[in-house]
């Protein structure tokens, strides 16, 4: 990035690398955000958790700049993805690491060249030197004796732990987790905890976790949102939301099916529909 | 996909096999000078003169009583003689072929290509690589055929009917 | 009704604006892309080099049935000797380029679309967006150029197995001469009847693989919607096959 800008945005770039404030977006008329504020401060682990279908995967496309806001800001690093172009974008994009839901590991490459990827299309590094990087990065992981793996071959975990690999391969500044506990074995479980912590603490990544595992969430987090009905609800310390008395964060916390998030799609009453059952 | 040899073996063999395909259909195909080899067999070369080769081509069969005993190899003009000189190579074993055999252009049907078709003559000593045929008959033209038929028929000469059925020479 | 037809209307428009966009900004694609060989060589592999069977099987039961029909229709007129001709010109202008096209659709085609729609559903093209590279310059120009390059030379080999086919019925089966049958061929064919098969092979490929491409680029990311791409990629390749074959036809004549 140019000098002139980081200097601009030095005091912002300090205080928060990612900066959404006051989202708007809608999908075919359906609101997804009204209004929504995230700030992840720079060296933390920040948790963004909320119900399934609250958007958070579009939170995670909108700080990326695969699309952009209907309203309010978005910036990374100090500068709004929106006014980034092309070129700004992709070496934005480079400063961040991703890991996706499923892992996202291009199927027709192994392990190993799965986590060469981003540095044999980013650098011109010599063979023996990407090799000591990638296998550096999946002994990290616990994964070098997979390296010539397919995808096909792993299990979910093992295939979301290469994608760590991958996403960490180019020594990203921010490391954004869509989903990583999802359809985890309690084992695997703990090792992606364990990692997301330690890339946290011995490379000094900022981490933005997005889930809504509630629990092992507030193992590791430094700071939560809490997300619902596109706007932040709730956010603080994992302690300070466990003492909250908003009947949402209870409700969320404690997974009651009644509350402020309703469990139920929005129906006719049901007395009323049983009974006039008989006249369709 | 580093160091994938079978799969640039592939491609490879692939490319060349689409290329030398490519290749034969625009060189090969439209060029009538062109002679498939496969399969010819060995044989001894002759030559005879025409008047006029009408559509005769290279490859075209040489029939000995309708029996397929060799083919055209090439087609050139002989400048002293100003008349067609055609190369042809009979197979090997068709080696008792009289001298003073008559090769005529005949045309197989009415919109057939044109052969020589080859009638034995009677003499004890035989064509060899090399020998000439010297009595020969041009082909019949169609075109030709049907123009003096006009021309007769215009000048109620009474025998058009037949005139030219037997070529020029 | 009319509000639906009108719809539909907008939706077809809609639809044939992306494809367009789509194709310009894969052409921009395709020059850097040009940098990467080996990404090209890998899908004409996958595109061409693992077609060849299928498509010198047809072209050889094509040839061969040309020969039989050929020979049973010149016979009449006692123009046999035309049988190499016949086959050859047909071959070239008409079912090679036509046909290999309508197998390329469905052996290659389907495969690229299957192929980047399940790249899409599993988030292979997002995860590469993120890591800073151009899924269209890596995934999508490449696979684009493979077809482009490998559909003219599948033609190829199947109008020359076609021919050899074809021959092989004439000549060897039902005793056409050989010398007759190559040499009338080889005078009657001017080198634009080769242009001919050449010119649509190659403006097949260029249709055939944006279609692929852009069917799996656009699919919805579900197993349904790959499954729907695939077909939409059968349907529109064949309709767009001999749509274009009647103007390039109509265009040579």
């Amino acid at each position: 990035m140019a000098d002139s800008q980081s200097t601009l945005n030095s005091a912002a770039e300090t205080d928060a690398v990612i900066d959404v404030r006051g989202v708007h977006y809608a999908v075919d008329g359906r609101p997804i955000f009204a209004g929504l504020d995230v700030r992840v401060p720079r060296g933390l682990i920040t948790a963004v958790m909320g119900p399934s279908g609250t958007g958070k995967t579009t939170l995670l496309r909108l700080v990326t700049g695969q699309i952009y806001a209907d309203r309010g800001q978005v910036a990374v690093f100090g500068r709004e993805v929106a006014d980034m172009g092309r070129a700004e974008l992709y070496a934005t994009r480079r400063r961040m690491g991703m890991l996706f839901q499923n892992g996202a590991l291009l199927t027709d490459l192994d392990v190993f060249e799965n986590v060469a990827f981003p540095v044999r299309e980013h650098t011109n590094l010599p063979e023996p030197l990407i090799r000591t990087l990638v296998l550096t990065k999946l002994e990290a992981v616990g994964l070098r004796g997979a390296a010539q793996l397919m995808p096909a071959e792993l299990s979910g975990g093992m295939a979301r732990r290469v994608a760590l690999a991958r996403a960490i391969v180019m020594d990203p500044e921010v490391l954004i987790y869509d989903e990583p506990f999802v359809g985890l074995d309690p084992i695997s479980l703990g090792v992606i905890l364990r990692l997301i912590k330690q890339m946290n603490d011995a490379l000094g990544i900022t981490s933005v976790v997005v889930s809504h595992d509630v629990h092992e969430i507030a193992t590791i987090a430094d700071h939560s949102y809490l997300i619902s009905d596109g706007r932040v609800v709730a956010s603080g310390s994992p302690a300070e939301l466990a003492a909250s008395d908003s009947p949402t964060v209870r409700q969320f916390m404690t997974g009651g099916a009644e509350g402020p998030v309703r469990f139920h799609y929005p129906a006719a009453d049901y007395a009323t529909e049983l009974l006039g059952a008989e006249r369709r | 996909m580093r160091a994938n040899r079978s799969l640039e073996i592939g491609t490879g063999l692939f490319v060349l096999l689409g290329v030398a395909a490519l290749l034969f259909l625009t060189t090969q195909l439209p060029a009538s000078g062109m002679k498939f080899g496969f399969g010819k067999p060995a044989g001894y070369e002759v030559t005879a003169e025409f008047d006029n080769i009408g559509d005769l081509k290279v490859g075209a069969p040489v029939k000995m009583a309708g029996v397929r005993i060799g083919e055209v190899t090439r087609i050139d003009f002989d400048t002293n003689s100003e008349r067609a000189e055609v190369w042809m190579n009979i197979y090997k074993k068709f080696n008792q072929i009289p001298m003073d055999s008559f090769a005529s252009i005949d045309t197989e049907g009415l919109l057939g290509g044109e052969y020589i078709s080859i009638s034995p003559g009677g003499l004890q000593t035989y064509l060899k690589n090399g020998s000439r045929i010297e009595e020969t008959q041009s082909a019949l033209v169609l075109e030709n055929l049907i123009n003096k038929f006009f021309a007769n028929f215009s000048n109620k000469s009474g025998s058009g009917s037949q005139g030219g059925s037997k070529g020029p020479k | 009704m009319s509000d639906g037809s009108r719809e539909g209307v907008l939706e077809g428009l809609r639809k044939t604006g992306v494809t367009a966009l789509f194709f310009g900004r894969l052409l921009g694609a395709c020059v850097p892309a040009l940098g990467r060989p080996r990404l090209i060589i890998a899908q004409i592999y996958n595109a061409g080099a693992r077609s060849l069977i299928i498509i010198m099987l047809s072209g050889l039961f094509t040839g061969m049935v040309l020969g039989l029909q050929g020979y049973d229709l010149l016979h009449r007129f006692g123009a046999t000797s035309a049988l190499g001709t016949a086959a050859a010109l047909s071959l070239l202008k008409e079912l090679g380029p036509v046909l290999t096209a309508l197998l390329f659709a469905g052996r290659a085609g389907t495969a690229l679309t299957s192929e980047i729609g399940l790249m899409r559903a599993t988030d292979q093209l997002t995860a590469m967006e993120v890591m800073a590279v151009d899924p269209l310059r890596h995934v999508a120009a490449p696979r684009f150029l493979g077809g482009l390059i490998a559909l003219p030379l599948l033609t190829a080999i199947f109008i020359v197995v076609g021919l050899f086919g074809a021959q092989l019925v004439g000549v060897q089966m039902m005793g056409v001469d050989r010398g007759i049958f190559w040499s009338q061929m080889q005078s009657a064919i001017a080198l634009k009847d080769v242009t001919e098969g050449v010119v649509k092979s190659v403006a097949f490929g260029a249709v055939l693989s944006l279609i692929a491409v852009n069917e799996g680029y656009h699919a919805d990311p579900t197993a349904e919607g790959v499954g729907r791409a695939t077909t939409r990629t059968v349907v529109a390749s064949s309709v767009m096959t001999l749509l274009l074959d009647y103007v390039l036809t109509a265009a040579f004549l």
